[in-house]
């Protein structure tokens, strides 16, 4: 809807620097988790208690179960129970992607519906704000400590406890579009035609959001996967038995010092998944709100 | 006696950037500004008139707009090619320029006594007192009231007049020789226009300052300019005296845009007979500010306003800016609510209706914007923006869409172009395309926001004529907003004069025009730009 009022934004937005590296990183961060059972031939919770805490390169033999014996490469060596690295870091990548981006899908579209309303009936705007307001103060970690505490760790939870302090911050930036624009005579001669208030939100009001909420929406998905990975860390997220670069790092913690590599790997592919959403999200900026691209 | 040269451009050509619709933004213009004189440089809005002045100040965006051949000598040096330091001495002490915005001219966290202070520091070594001292003469000089207290408030305590006599002050403090005003007076009211017009013709033969004005209004240029020079899509058309321009134009295209500034001579009464459609009585809209922590503070934006339009008359509200006159128009609009008072229109009042029952009405009054540029929305074809209204009342897609092509070639756009995006359309187009998006519902009350003061003036008397068409042919009821006496002397049967939200004259035209009663009518009429000449009489 957008490329007809502005042709080619789409063609700019992949065509800029920083969306293409981010864009690529992230395509095969993705494509290693979801073809993880294909790219490597062990179970990540397989565990081997005579190969523990085996730097990258080490080399075993596992028995399969159909009797045969397969000889398999640690790349990443392996951790202090004697399971794969390397494998329980790609799964983590399903993780951490389906932590970010339903956070950023859960906050964008509740955000969007609250900040239509508070933005265009103007007497909800107060309560709603201050309801926002409310949400804010809350620190996600607390929050999710709490919400653990209530109804057991597991992935819901933590989707959740990371979803709800970042709705207020799409909320401010749709009710600020919306604001600006409702002034605009365009929407005021849509009043005058009588077209139905659901109807000038979303059809006058809601494309000039899509814009700003697409970028936010990745600067959301970037610090979702980094607070699901603080929360895991801390033993308050996503349970142990399932492999998170949090938990991975959690259970690496106690021998970094003797082996860093169980700190390492984790550490550097979630940096690098954090940066490749942001170096996105600031590129799309760049092209679809220029006017924000300068200010900053 | 000969006097000084001041400006010198010869043979300027600037180019664009690639994809835009012509080569050069301006080319082959040449013209001079004399010690002591005004030159105004008139054209419509892409003419290059401001590009030609942002040239002479070295202020053209770079990268996008750049100087390929020609020269700019200020008394005598040439500036095309001068280093970037050098253009910076020459700015401010040698020439200066007064900006169309004061709004936004201004450095609003900066008190306006020390932003005139930093031009005396960047180009003068005179000691704070001194300083001091020149800037209260100056702002003196502006005719600024206490200028002590003025030049310590913040921009955004003054009035935009006052903001544009600080701008003024600012240029003039280090008696540059070359002053360019670029629109100074577009964005004030006619009453303010008019005292900073006489300010600039005051200072400029105090200080013998040659003067660069931009414009584009032919009433500025009788009013204020020595010599004329008229610029078409970046060409300079013709030039001369201002007595021999606005009397013997040579170019068809001077002559169409002279033709076209509306004259004050008020158009003959009407015979009514139409039935009435709108009043209001004692309509009010209070604006209450403050919330749950501060003491809320009321505005009266229309304090007990009665009017009456009959079908087939377009009767016009005139004001300067806060006059509340469209705060008026969109209380009948009820594009806001009204805090007291009664809009009949008709057998109905609007006033206190809300939702389905104010939406059963909503199609009989429409409302024309002023900015044509905002008035469509961007994201959808006009077709899709034209049926929208008659699809809300339940009319089919196809019926609908037939419709607005009769409608589109009633109005003038070429009805094929149904499918284009706003954006592939001029102003005068899309204001065009507004007018049949609010005909389309068939109103019988239309109300015209200031809708043709955002267009060049050539642009502006074809709509305008668009409007006495619908009129006469649809025997609509017609509101007519507008702060432009001459438009107003137009098209208008009635007008109202607003102030402070309240009526302080009413009845016909004519009348009103002959002979104003109230003393503020009287003002109005004085500050008119150019009432000397007779604009229109010269076609024939």
């Amino acid at each position: 809807m957008s490329a007809a009022a502005r042709p080619g934004l789409l063609r700019a937005v992949l065509a800029h620097g920083s969306v293409q590296v981010g864009g690529f990183i992230l395509l095969v961060i993705a494509l290693l988790g979801i073809f993880a059972p294909w790219i490597s031939p062990l179970d990540p919770a397989f565990l081997d208690p005579t190969i523990r805490n085996r730097l990258p390169g080490f080399e075993s033999t596992v028995l399969q179960p159909d009797g045969t014996l397969l000889t398999v490469t640690h790349w990443l060596g392996t951790d202090q129970l004697g399971r794969d690295l390397f494998t329980r870091v790609l799964y983590g990548a399903r993780v951490s992607l389906i932590v970010g981006l339903t956070v950023a899908v859960i906050a964008v579209a509740l955000g969007l519906v609250i900040g239509l309303i508070a933005g265009y009936v103007r007497w909800l705007d107060g309560a709603f704000m201050r309801v926002m307001d409310g949400l804010m103060a809350i620190p996600p970690i607390l929050l999710a400590l709490a919400l653990v505490a209530l109804w057991g760790a597991g992935l819901t939870t933590v989707i959740i406890a990371v979803a709800i302090p970042e709705v207020p911050r799409v909320v401010r930036l749709v009710r600020a579009v919306v604001l600006s624009v409702r002034e605009e005579p365009y929407v005021e001669a849509a009043i005058s035609l009588g077209t139905p208030t659901p109807l000038i939100l979303t059809r006058h009001v809601l494309p000039n959001t899509v814009a700003p909420l697409i970028v936010q929406g990745t600067y959301v998905c970037a610090s979702a996967i980094l607070v699901e990975a603080i929360l895991s860390f801390l033993g308050v997220g996503i349970p142990t038995d399932i492999p998170t670069w949090g938990n991975i790092m959690a259970e690496g913690r106690l021998l970094f010092r003797v082996f860093p590599h169980n700190i390492l790997f984790p550490g550097v592919l979630l940096a690098l998944t954090v940066l490749a959403v942001n170096m996105m999200g600031d590129g799309m900026r760049d092209t679809l709100d220029p006017k924000l691209a300068r200010r900053v | 006696m000969e006097r000084p040269r001041i400006l010198e451009v010869e043979r300027l050509a600037v180019e664009l950037p690639k994809a835009a619709d012509r080569v050069h933004a301006v080319e082959d213009v040449s013209l001079h500004v004399d010690s002591g004189e005004i030159v105004c440089v008139v054209g419509e809005s892409g003419s290059g008139k401001s590009v030609t002045a942002y040239s002479v100040m070295g202020l053209l965006p770079p990268g996008q707009l750049t100087p390929v051949a020609g020269s700019i000598r200020l008394e005598g040096e040439e500036l095309l090619g001068a280093k970037p330091r050098r253009l910076r001495e020459l700015r401010g002490d040698r020439m200066a320029m007064v900006f169309q915005e004061p709004m936004t001219a201004l450095n609003p966290v900066v008190r306006c006594g020390d932003q005139i202070d930093e031009v005396l520091r960047l180009h003068t070594r005179l000691d704070r007192k001194e300083r001091h001292a020149r800037i209260l003469d100056i702002l003196a000089q502006v005719h600024l009231p206490d200028p002590k207290r003025i030049a310590a408030a913040f921009p955004h305590q003054l009035s935009g007049g006052q903001r544009q006599r600080i701008m003024i002050a600012m240029a003039l403090v280090l008696e540059p020789a070359l002053l360019i005003c670029d629109e100074p007076t577009t964005a004030l009211d006619v009453t303010t226009q008019a005292q900073i017009l006489r300010l600039v013709r005051e200072l400029q033969e105090a200080h013998g300052t040659g003067v660069l004005f931009i414009t584009h209004d032919f009433g500025v240029v009788a009013e204020i300019a020595h010599r004329v020079v008229v610029m078409e899509k970046g060409r300079i058309v013709e030039s001369g005296t201002t007595e021999a321009i606005l009397t013997r134009p040579q170019e068809p295209y001077t002559r169409m845009l002279i033709d076209a500034v509306p004259t004050l001579e008020p158009r003959p009464p009407l015979e009514r007979g139409g039935t009435k459609v709108l009043s209001t009585e004692r309509l009010e809209k209070t604006y209450q500010t403050g919330g749950f922590f501060r003491r809320g503070t009321a505005v009266h934006a229309v304090k007990g306003v009665d009017l009456r339009v009959d079908a087939g008359e377009i009767v016009g509200i005139v004001g300067e800016s806060g006059s509340g006159k469209s705060t008026v128009a969109r209380c009948i609009a009820r594009l806001i609510e009204p805090t007291g008072g009664i809009v009949r229109l008709k057998d109905a009042d609007l006033a206190q209706l809300k939702g389905r029952a104010l939406r059963r009405h909503r199609r009989r009054v429409q409302i024309i914007f002023q900015d044509p540029y905002r008035s469509l929305n961007p994201r959808r074809t006009i077709g899709a923006s034209l049926i929208e209204g008659p699809i809300n009342y339940g009319e089919t897609a196809e019926a609908a869409m037939a419709k607005a092509r009769e409608l589109l070639g009633f109005v003038g756009v070429d009805p094929n172009a149904i499918d284009r995006y706003p954006h592939q359309f001029s102003g005068g187009q899309r204001q065009r395309i507004c007018i049949a998006r609010a005909l389309i519902l068939e109103p019988e009350l239309l109300i015209a926001d200031e809708a043709v003061s955002a267009l060049d003036v050539s642009v502006q008397a074809q709509v305008l004529r668009l409007l006495e068409t619908i009129r006469e042919r649809l025997g609509l009821a017609v509101l007519f907003i507008t702060h432009d006496l001459r438009v107003a002397a137009q098209v208008c049967d009635r007008i109202l004069v607003m102030r402070s939200g309240e009526v302080v004259e009413t009845g016909p035209t004519a009348e009103v025009f002959a002979a104003p009663k109230h003393p503020y009518t009287k003002e109005l009429f004085d500050a008119a730009p150019g009432r000397s000449w007779q604009f229109a009489k010269l076609a024939s």
